[in-house]
């Protein structure tokens, strides 16, 4: 016999059940902090205090943030036409690509007209790159949880090559581009505000926050105020219906899939052109993975993506000082702590969905 | 004298906000057929969802031959001799009758012995009811009534005393239904105790020894079917009289507008699914296809609302060859030909998506709904307020999740979508499957109403009756091909009955 669904009223699906997922996962985590002889209470004290406790700890956490808010939109908008996009790390890595050529070989221009370019080069590089498995679901039925998992490894060999045979710095052994040029990189933000009399300590945070935040709203008018939302939403809850409605699945499953890629791409414009300055190796250091959790986590919705990316990179920036401040504590504890939070609120999202239908219920009568 | 075989008391269920039994009590006599009837959703699956262990009452009693029980699952529903028949036949196609008898009691690790015991018991059983059924036929190549009959003899091999039967007849001809009702009669005969849950008051009236009426989740009614009436039934199932028949008279038609000639289709397998359909639709006339679900009629109809193509034949609309471009839903729509489709659950809705948003499905590109690539949600959730309160769709709240109306209330928004943007052609699938009979009324006099004013309409419907009631020409499928023509007043139930079942020529 299949549970019956679960009605919530929307705030409590969007932001009660998550919460108390964290909770969950939290008092989960503060077990295993006290299994290895350390205080729970003071690593959260530490872990918050590292991340929001200074300028600078919310810099960092602002600027992981950023890659969260990319990651995670790009998850939710392929969650939005039924399509389980897990190939972000894949997308953002062909957009680096991309971002990275248009830098250095586009390099003669003005900032204003080549910052942009390389930007929308990393979106149609990862548009692409997300554009193939979705045309292969649409025409030949290849699943894309399976191709895109697939694409990413393509991907990273694909740099791999161009960095050690084609597009590497001469005469160095490092797998990576030559560094572009002072006016092809992105303005962080400690500068970007100098004029207004704001001081910033430098931190990794740049522009493409503020590009981060657009992304929400466009995401949001996209899905929710747009025709081509309506679609979306129409082929991922009932395929049958948007054929009926003259809305056809294939097209838009290859079209969700390239913005979904065009999204990942915002990963690699904040960590290419935004802070490393020149294309690497695995500069997407398992963001685009994170980002299922956060879209799942936020359901889909770019509030609920904000929120879950700043919980994030709360943890992210948190836990890098911890493990600083307490050796005990090391970074893989941070990794548990996040793969625990992404099992309750991700995996295990259904979990407490019961329990707080029926308090709300006792509530109400 | 012999307690009751079922005795059910006081019982109620609630799902959340809906009381769907409420204080119910029922006693079925050992050895007899019992008919429960009710509209959709007067609560007749809930009940017996209760006493086949599916569902647990929040109160209520019952006793099994007379001893107190409590019913937790299906497991101990079959241990007290409850054998239930699901109107969806539980079965693995791929297997054989005998496999598929044995299945979940097959007796140890080892197959062979149960298979063996089956198979002797099967032929056993086959003897003593008259059911010709070959054990190691595959399930998947037997017909729905043979298969209905693995589910019985299923039932029966685990040693069902009193049998239920959910909407038996639903998926059956006229005739098979007719073995069906023989095969009641002979567990009667052998003392097992049947109950029939249907809508149908013509099986009522043909093989039931008393019959209880179900409105709103309570009983309403406990009647001997020898001494009441279809009218007498129909009014305890709804409460007030109500007019079987819409009124309507005959109009002269108009010009032709949709005109199918030829029309094959062949599914992957090379079944045929469509075979030479040729069909005219006039304006201003309902055209009523009659016929047994899975005879072609869904197949028909998506051809001609462009959800599948044909593998041959021509279609014409305004007396202009459809174009396999013209062929797609959008462009119909643009042409004014617009659908009704049978399954508004899986394909005429998105039930997770706001009424509003429903209300535009299939119009999403329609430029008065919002600026460029935008849609207006105020536009929208207006226009929806409009036409709820026009439809009479209750609640008329646009902003409310689709799944939670009513069947009706779902049908009314389908329907006032398509209606609303003034069509030349509607096809109309199953316009009142699973609406109460009160919408049923409504739907009805609109149809008729668009009828009057000029739309040419083909009805699909398994309702014979339905059909029977709105058409001004009644054509009969049978097989992929159309089996016959009759106009309305020349048409009687067991003409068209005949020719469903694929019986054709001057005899008929």
């Amino acid at each position: 016999m299949s549970a019956a669904p679960v009605d919530l009223p929307r705030w409590a699906d969007t932001a009660l059940v998550p919460l108390v997922s964290v909770a969950a996962a939290l008092a989960v985590s503060g077990l295993v902090v006290l299994g290895i002889g350390e205080s729970p209470l003071e690593a959260t004290a530490l872990l918050l205090r590292g991340a929001l406790g200074s300028a600078e700890g919310i810099g960092f956490t602002l600027y992981y943030t950023t890659n969260f808010i990319f990651t995670g939109l790009a998850v939710a908008v392929a969650f939005h036409a039924g399509l389980f996009n897990i190939g972000g790390e894949g997308q953002a890595t062909i957009a680096g690509i991309f971002a990275a050529l248009a830098c250095l070989w586009l390099a003669p221009l003005p900032g204003l007209l080549l910052v942009p370019l390389a930007i929308l080069a990393a979106a149609a590089g990862g548009a692409l790159y997300g554009f193939i498995p979705g045309w292969l679901q649409a025409t030949r039925g290849s699943h894309v949880v399976i191709t895109t998992i697939m694409f990413n490894f393509l991907a990273a060999t694909l740099t791999v090559y161009l960095l050690v045979e084609v597009i590497g710095k001469p005469g160095s052994m490092q797998p990576e581009t030559p560094e572009f040029a002072a006016h092809a990189v992105l303005t962080p933000m400690h500068r970007l505000l100098a004029p207004l009399g704001i001081t910033l300590p430098a931190t990794p945070l740049n522009s493409a926050f503020l590009l981060a935040l657009a992304a929400l709203v466009a995401v949001w008018a996209l899905i929710f105020r747009s025709r081509l939302g309506y679609a979306i939403r129409t082929v991922g809850a009932n395929p049958r219906a948007a054929a009926y409605a003259g809305i056809s699945p294939a097209r838009i499953t290859m079209v969700a899939m390239a913005i979904s890629g065009a999204l990942a791409g915002g990963l690699a414009v904040n960590e290419v052109m935004g802070v490393q300055h020149r294309l690497l190796l695995d500069f997407t250091a398992g963001y685009g993975f994170v980002g299922i959790a956060v879209a799942l986590m936020g359901r889909g919705h770019p509030v609920g993506v904000a929120l879950a990316a700043l919980l994030f990179g709360v943890l992210y920036q948190g836990g890098a000082e911890l493990s600083f401040d307490k050796p005990s504590i090391t970074r893989d504890m941070v990794v548990v702590i996040g793969g625990v939070i992404i099992l309750f609120a991700g995996a295990l999202d259904g979990l407490f969905r019961r329990a707080v239908a029926a308090l709300l219920l006792m509530r109400g009568r | 004298m012999t307690p009751p075989a079922i005795a059910l008391t006081g019982i109620s269920k609630r799902f959340g906000p809906v009381q769907a039994n409420r204080d119910v009590s029922l006693s079925v006599a050992a050895g007899s057929i019992h008919g429960i009837v009710g509209e959709n959703g007067a609560g007749k699956s809930t009940l017996m969802s209760i006493l086949y262990g599916f569902y647990e009452a929040d109160a209520g009693e019952i006793a099994v031959a007379g001893r107190p029980c409590v019913i937790r699952t299906p497991a101990d529903a079959i241990a007290l001799g409850i054998g239930m028949v699901h109107q969806h036949f539980m079965l693995v196609e791929t297997l054989s009758v005998v496999e598929n008898v044995v299945l979940g009691a097959e007796g140890g690790a080892w197959l062979s012995g149960g298979v063996k015991r089956a198979r002797a018991e099967l032929s056993r059983l086959s003897e003593a009811y008259g059911l010709a059924i070959d054990p190691d036929a595959i399930v998947g190549d037997l017909s729905v009534g043979l298969q209905q009959r693995v589910e019985i003899l299923k039932a029966l091999y685990r040693g069902a005393q009193i049998l239920i039967l959910d909407e038996p007849t639903a998926v059956l001809t006229p005739p098979e239904a007719d073995q069906l009702f023989a095969l009641l009669r002979a567990l009667r005969e052998q003392g097992k105790t049947v109950i029939l849950i249907t809508h149908k008051l013509r099986e009522i009236m043909a093989v039931t020894d008393r019959v209880s009426v179900m409105r709103r989740g309570e009983m309403v009614a406990h009647l001997a079917t020898a001494e009441t009436s279809p009218p007498e039934i129909a009014e305890a199932m709804v409460g007030r009289r109500v007019l079987l028949r819409v009124e309507t008279e005959a109009r002269p038609r108009g010009a032709k507008v949709l005109e199918a000639v030829g029309l094959d289709m062949v599914d992957a397998r090379g079944v045929a699914l469509l075979s030479g359909i040729d069909l005219t639709l006039h304006e201003g006339e309902i055209v009523g296809i009659a016929g047994v679900a899975g005879n072609g009629q869904s197949e028909l109809l998506e051809v001609l609302a462009g959800l599948a193509q044909p593998s041959r034949g021509v279609v014409r609309l305004n007396g202009q060859v459809l174009t396999s471009a013209d062929r797609n839903p959008a462009r119909l729509r643009k042409l004014g030909l617009m659908h009704v489709p049978e399954d508004r659950l899986r394909t005429g809705l998105v039930t997770a998506f706001p009424a509003a948003e429903n209300a535009i499905l299939g119009y999403q590109d329609d430029a008065e709904l919002g600026p460029g690539p935008f849609l207006s949600p105020s536009t929208i959730s207006a226009r929806a307020r409009e036409t709820f309160a026009a439809y009479d769709v209750r609640p008329p709240d646009p902003a409310l999740k689709t799944a939670k109306f009513s069947g009706g209330n779902q049908q009314k928004i389908v329907l006032a979508r398509e209606i609303e943007r003034a069509p030349k052609v509607l096809l109309v699938g199953q316009p009142t499957r699973g609406v109460d009979i009160g919408a049923i009324e409504a739907i009805h006099r609109r149809l008729i109403a668009l009828r009057d004013s000029g739309v040419a309409i083909l009805l699909v419907s398994v309702e014979l009756e339905e059909v029977m009631a709105l058409s001004d020409r009644i054509l009969a499928m049978s097989g992929g091909r159309i089996t016959g023509e009759r106009m309305a007043g020349d048409a009687d139930e067991r003409d068209l009955g005949l020719l469903m079942a694929g019986v054709t020529g001057e005899a008929a």
